[in-house]
């Protein structure tokens, strides 16, 4: 192992030279890994022939044969595992991005109220945080199924919020909207206005810059995504109506349907994970220095003002990293789903479909393959923003 | 890492390790001294001596007590009582192999696992054998590596519906929530039967079974589905049993069996002929109570099993009184089914198909001859 490093590195091959020790260090260490991968892969080969268990990945176009409660692409009984694969992978998929869009959110609320010199506000953020962060999220996401959405009434009885919404057992029904004839015109307007939107914003943005001048881009932003699209509905007829679920003998019929097991996964998640990033914005904004925000002041900016120009900005430099992991602790907090019947990747592929096949190997390598992927893609996609709001020295 | 004696040493124990490990397999056994075993048998290392027929036995008799995984509580199959002794069909199954193994019933240890998780536990070691109310079906037998050892109990699927629901059979669960545990056939026949026959219906799959019941019993699904012993087993869990009606169509063929891992075929057979002694046992009219009068027993098929005649303990790497022990353990096969789900019990199932085929069932074991 020692010689060809030895007269590869073409310079002085003593140990004492540390170019020498370092590479052969390093291929000692590959060499250890590439061994203990081999090692472990060989072994599983070998028992798994011995014992005459399936191996491969055929089974992925081989008919599932069960029913999944919630598919967001088109699944039945006769689908492949392959495709109860997907439909997993989408349902994780959903409650990460809603739960890491609302955790954020609310995380940041949290955050900045807990700064609040209003004493009720910041009294409040600090309960909820100490009470979500120090109750292990399993017991949660138990709460919110069991003690919160389960003893909701049948579907017989369910609550009638608003028209054509109902709240039950079986889940939240609202009502489904079908397009009609002008959604076309209605939603190209809305496209128009939020693009529209985004260029005054930036303009405005420049012309402060050169000339101090304020305009006030956002409201006018605001009017226009509202005032285009109604213009549009009066133009081009209802872009859309809403189909109200129907009551059935045992329970709704059409409709947009949130189970139960989703409400809670998402609430548990959001709930869970938002008191964690209001430490984070916290201990962000804490770091700006004092100065910042009564040089601010000085200069007649409102606290709102300062806030969102001056102090965010240097304190998001400190936020982001953080965040990272927590919003991809909550991907893969998700997988907790199984213990409230939901069909997360987990509940279906790594349990279902891993049962069914007995291919547990494959299985779990791919379920780990997925996570892995998932948090690798988030990571790059922080890290990138990352960089883009990185202080930059002028 | 400073001394650079130590850093050489290091470095050379590293990559030699590294080699060791990605040398062929035959010349690592060379070099460590497993030379003749390579060569012997041409290069490599049959399967079968390595799985090691009786092997299973052997670490069995060396720990001392046997591994048996059963469910986590499903009464009169599987389930502990309030101070943790575990009792059921499974139960007394395993303890008939645990007296035929060490003449003492009571030397094995039970170790609930979730219906996802039992085939990973017999395919990893973890357990001896699976006595969990599993059912025998052909992917199971083949693509995991097990085998069956028989039947032990005869089910069929069936639903659990509310009484205040009206329903009376299962057609009309269209458009319904069933509930279910995950990672069962009864996950699939739900899907098979509505399928068949074009019903829409929704399935909520729980881990553990007790989660899906009180699922149900809660009013989150209109219906529960699982075997129908276990249907009338769980319904003695719910807050009121007596509003629950079981649908009396049977969907499905439930045969439930015990299973072992493949590669000993040995310790299969003992698996396979525990079972064939107890209903042997209960034809031939042995019981717990008369065994010791039936060792006198002139009827040759009696000597036989209780190994008065022939040694056929021994050709399983049992000792000549295995059944003798087995009876007085746990009692015959028709004995466990009524202390254990009889008409007598809170479940109160009939032999049915489970009686033996002499009395109009499907039960009917291989001679020991």
């Amino acid at each position: 192992m020692q010689k060809p490093v030895k007269r590869g590195s073409g310079m002085g091959i003593s140990w004492y030279n540390p170019r020498v020790r370092s590479i052969a260090y390093q291929a000692g260490v590959l060499a250890a890994v590439i061994a203990v991968v081999w090692f472990f892969t060989a072994t599983a080969q070998e028992n798994l022939e011995r014992l005459n268990i399936s191996t491969g990945f055929g089974f992925l176009d081989t008919t599932a044969g069960f029913g999944i409660i919630q598919t967001l692409i088109p699944y039945t009984e006769q689908s492949s595992y392959g495709r109860a694969f997907l439909v997993g992978l989408l349902n994780t998929l959903s409650v990460a991005v809603i739960g890491i869009v609302l955790a954020t959110m609310l995380g940041f609320v949290v955050g900045v109220a807990r700064l609040s010199r209003n004493w009720l506000v910041a009294k409040i953020a600090a309960v909820y945080v100490e009470v979500m962060r120090n109750i292990p999220l399993l017991l949660q996401l138990f709460f919110w199924y069991f003690a919160v959405l389960r003893p909701l009434p049948g579907p017989a009885d369910s609550i009638e919020a608003l028209p054509g919404v109902f709240l039950s057992n079986r889940g939240l029904i609202l009502p489904d909207p079908v397009l009609d004839a002008g959604a076309g015109l209605f939603f190209s307007a809305l496209a128009v206005a939020i693009v529209a939107g985004y260029v005054l914003v930036r303009w405005a943005r420049a012309r402060q810059r050169a000339t101090g001048r304020l305009f006030p881009a956002l409201r006018v932003t605001a009017a226009l995504i509202v005032v285009l699209p109604l213009l549009a509905w009066a133009v081009g007829g209802t872009p859309f109506h809403l189909e109200y679920a129907t009551r059935g003998a045992f329970d709704f019929s059409g409709g947009v349907r949130l189970l139960p097991e989703f409400v809670a996964l998402v609430l548990g998640l959001t709930l869970y994970t938002a008191a964690f990033i209001g430490e984070i914005v916290r201990a962000g904004i804490q770091s700006v220095d004092r100065g910042q925000a009564e040089a601010a002041a000085a200069l007649g900016l409102k606290d709102s003002t300062t806030l969102r120009l001056v102090v965010v900005p240097q304190a998001l430099r400190l936020i982001v990293p953080p965040l990272t992991s927590q919003i991809l602790n909550l991907t893969k907090n998700s997988s907790l789903a199984v213990a409230i019947a939901y069909p997360d990747l987990v509940a279906v592929f790594a349990g279902t479909v891993l049962n069914q096949t007995g291919q547990a190997i494959e299985v779990i390598a791919i379920t780990m393959a997925v996570y892995l992927t998932l948090s690798l893609a988030t990571s790059l996609a922080m890290n990138w923003y990352n960089a883009r709001i990185a202080f930059r020295e002028r | 890492m400073r001394n650079p004696v130590a850093a050489l040493l290091l470095g050379i124990l590293i990559g030699a390790g590294g080699l060791y490990f990605m040398l062929p397999y035959d010349a690592a056994a060379v070099l460590s001294g497993r030379a003749e075993v390579a060569v012997s048998a041409g290069g490599a290392v049959p399967d079968v001596d390595r799985a090691g027929a009786g092997e299973t036995l052997q670490r069995i008799k060396r720990r001392g007590f046997l591994h048996c995984g059963v469910s986590q509580g499903l009464a009169g199959f599987s389930s502990p009582d309030e101070r943790g002794r575990w009792s059921g069909i499974d139960v007394d199954y395993c303890r008939a192999i645990a007296a035929a193994i060490f003449g003492d019933g009571e030397k094995v240890r039970f170790r609930p696992l979730s219906a996802k998780d039992r085939f990973t536990a017999l395919q990893s070691g973890e357990v001896d054998i699976l006595s969990r109310n599993t059912t025998w079906t052909m992917s199971r037998d083949t693509q995991l590596g097990f085998d069956f050892a028989g039947v032990i109990y005869y089910d069929g699927q069936a639903f659990m519906v509310r009484k205040d629901s009206g329903i009376t059979n299962a057609r009309q669960l269209a458009g319904a929530t069933i509930c279910t545990q995950t990672g069962t056939t009864t996950e699939l026949n739900l899907a098979d039967y509505f399928r068949g026959r074009g019903l829409e219906y929704r399935v909520l799959s729980f881990e553990k079974n007790d989660e899906a019941i009180s699922a149900y019993d809660q009013g989150r699904c209109d219906g529960y589905t699982t075997d129908a012993s276990g249907l009338y087993a769980e319904r003695l869990k719910m807050q009121r049993p007596e509003d629950n009606i079981v649908l009396p169509e049977i969907i499905s063929k439930e045969p439930l069996g015990p299973v072992v891992r493949q590669g000993d075929p040995q310790w299969a057979d003992i698996a396979r002929w525990t079972l064939s002694a107890l209903l042997n046992a209960e034809e031939l009219g042995i019981t717990s109570e008369n065994i010791e009068e039936m060792r006198e027993s002139e009827n040759p098929l009696v000597r036989r099993l209780l190994g008065a005649e022939g040694s056929y303990g021994a050709s399983v790497g049992l000792g000549p009184d295995w059944v003798i022990d087995i009876v007085r353990a746990v009692g015959n096969y028709g004995e466990i089914f009524e202390r254990n789900v009889g008409v007598d019990t809170p479940l109160g199932i009939e032999r049915g198909l489970n009686a033996l085929w002499t009395d109009g069932g499907v039960m009917y074991a291989p001679p020991i001859r």
